[in-house]
């Protein structure tokens, strides 16, 4: 476990699709065997730096997601590291059986671009807003789900899905711009779990952007005399455990933060250990089993409760349970 | 005489011991898919002793020519061809659909069996797979060819076309798909339950090279797949026209074996009746 007691400043809002794409084509230059598929969206979901500096491994499959799950299992099956990027709501949950037999089954170094992912996509809606596919990605066996948390993050994350994952491998990112806060010298380790912040009162769990409200929330609670421990889970499968058990032993309060459905998504990865292990008092933080809809993010994020200011007003709540 | 110098008589005594080894180890099995089965043997053979560059003692050798198998269903018929190309030992075949066997009911890679390309069951899937190792091969210069088989039915999943779509748009030259066509789904006629004709048409107008061949006729198969391999700028389909069941009078051409398997009293008979085959 990472552990840091230092303060995140806001380098500036950027989508985290722009560090998609900017370790895509990382890990281009890194690796020759890597080969980019696209299902017309390709500008869309940040992959038009490496279909230009690359264009004899970028292959354009139409709007086809299912077939661009087939065709990355046989390129994958051939010694390639195909890369496929679409609308998380696309990408992980029209293409499922596919992901499910073709990719997990055959246990298959694929990697699936979830892009767009939450409400945070805003104005597009409910169906564009993929806020199941956590849930969904992390029951299949062999799948690795990551949600970095900042556009620097997601460079990382995409080269740390290269370079230390050999299976199928599920990464989130979003359209919106949001502070980008962590540093590049902030090593990326596939389930090892950041504390971004250390503290006894009570421990937040947040994934994707969240994890800067948790922060904004933290300052706010130290205000206030309670001590709140920060953890970035950028990984939810495999999911730290550690992580989540110190907090449950050292804090007795968790509050799990995310841009999901609380049902089946960080939320439920953190109870279902910590039920069996050390339960303790939680609050979920994250849609409650309801379909989104338009309106700006900001706007979205303050109607649904995704707040620093949320995630405070948990925290009270549970501090009460708690004794 | 072919490439591998199988005549069509050995091919034809070759289809036999893959259909009677279908029988007896779907009779052990208890379960699973006969029709299909047997009425791919033919084409089986043809592939596996005559068409296919393989390396039955190298598994993984990187020059092999690639079979992927897209209706999982008919497992019995490609694990009777393993055995009998010398994949594994024939014996194993009685341990299908059993606990702890690398002969599971659809095929599955996790299981350890050689020369199992791709672990498949949900249809509809093969086809991508297959274009996506006809991409590969063709972005390395590699010179193996990858073999693929579809049920008819199986063209009902609107993923094959997707998979079609890009196979003439890559130009895959290297890639020939295999329909076994028997007209026979679960629920009866595929031109009842959902028309599939013309056929030979949609594969036309998608950018495929179409061939048609008789699927019980081993040197009308190893034309066809011939006249495949020399194809070129894009890839070939050929519809084999087959009977579900083809070898035993009392399976062929009735859906309801789709999916039922044999007694082991039937096994017997079916056996003496698959040997006794003359065309």
């Amino acid at each position: 476990m990472r552990m840091m007691n230092e303060d995140f400043n806001n380098k500036g809002d950027r989508p985290t699709k722009n560090g998609f794409g900017e370790g895509l084509a990382e890990a281009g230059r890194r690796n020759k065997n890597l080969i980019a598929l696209g299902a017309d969206i390709t500008g869309s979901v940040g992959m038009d730096h490496f279909a230009s500096r690359f264009p004899e491994r970028f292959f354009s499959l139409g709007i086809a997601e299912q077939n661009c799950i087939g065709v990355a299992s046989g390129m994958a099956l051939s010694g390639k590291i195909p890369v496929f990027a679409t609308y998380g709501v696309f990408a992980a949950l029209r293409t499922t059986d596919f992901i499910r037999i073709s990719v997990c089954y055959n246990d298959l170094h694929v990697i699936i671009g979830g892009a767009h992912a939450g409400i945070s996509v805003g104005p597009d809606g409910a169906t564009h807003q993929a806020l199941e596919d956590i849930a969904v990605m992390r029951v299949l066996p062999h799948m690795t789900v990551i949600s970095p948390c900042d556009a620097t993050q997601t460079r990382l994350a995409l080269l740390a899905a290269v370079e230390q994952v050999n299976g199928p491998v599920y990464l989130r990112f979003g359209r919106a711009p949001v502070p980008d806060f962590t540093d590049e010298k902030l090593a990326f380790e596939v389930g090892k779990a950041q504390t971004l912040k250390d503290g006894n009162d009570i421990s937040v769990i947040a994934t994707g952007h969240l994890v800067w409200e948790a922060l904004e929330a933290a300052k706010i609670l130290a205000n206030k005399g309670i001590s709140a421990r920060i953890i970035n889970m950028h990984t939810i499968k495999p999911i730290d455990k550690d992580a989540i058990l110190r907090s449950a032993r050292e804090c007795g309060a968790i509050i799990t933060a995310e841009e999901h459905q609380i049902t089946g998504g960080l939320g439920s990865a953190v109870a279902e250990l910590i039920v069996k292990k050390y339960p303790v008092p939680m609050q979920m933080i994250g849609m409650p089993d309801c379909f989104g809809e338009s309106g700006q993010p900001e706007e979205l994020m303050d109607k649904y409760g995704m707040r620093a200011r949320n995630i405070v007003a948990a925290a009270e709540k549970l501090l009460k349970d708690k004794r | 005489m072919n490439a591998s110098g199988h005549t069509a008589e050995e091919l034809r005594l070759i289809s036999k011991e893959i259909r009677k080894d279908i029988i007896r180890s779907l009779a052990g099995a208890g379960s699973g898919h006969t029709g299909g089965s047997l009425g791919l043997a033919d084409v089986f053979s043809c592939l596996y002793f005559g068409i296919m560059n393989h390396r039955p003692d190298e598994p993984g050798w990187p020059g092999r020519d690639r079979m992927i198998l897209s209706i999982g269903h008919v497992a019995p018929a490609l694990y009777a061809s393993l055995a009998q190309a010398g994949y594994f030992p024939r014996e194993e075949l009685l341990s299908l659909r059993k606990l702890g066997s690398r002969l599971q009911g659809h095929p599955g890679r996790d299981h350890g069996l050689p020369g199992l390309e791709l672990s498949a069951g949900s249809l509809g899937q093969g086809l991508s797979v297959a274009v996506g190792m006809a991409m590969a091969a063709k972005m390395d210069g590699r010179k193996y060819h990858i073999f693929s088989i579809h049920g008819d039915g199986e063209l009902q999943e609107g993923s094959i076309w997707e998979a079609a779509m890009s196979a003439s748009q890559y130009k895959l030259e290297n890639l020939t798909a295999l329909i076994d066509r028997n007209g026979l789904q679960i629920d009866g006629s595929t031109e009842k339950v959902m028309r599939l004709e013309p056929l030979a048409d949609k594969w036309t107008s998608f950018g495929w090279h179409v061939i048609h061949c008789d699927g019980h006729d081993h040197g009308d198969i190893i034309n066809a797949y011939d006249e495949a391999k020399i194809t070129k700028g894009k890839p070939s389909v050929i519809i084999a026209k087959t009977i579900m069941g083809k070898g035993v009078r009392k399976i062929e051409n009735h859906h309801g074996w789709h999916g039922r398997c044999p007694t082991p009293e039937e096994a017997e008979i079916f056996v003496k009746e698959i040997d006794g085959m003359n065309d």
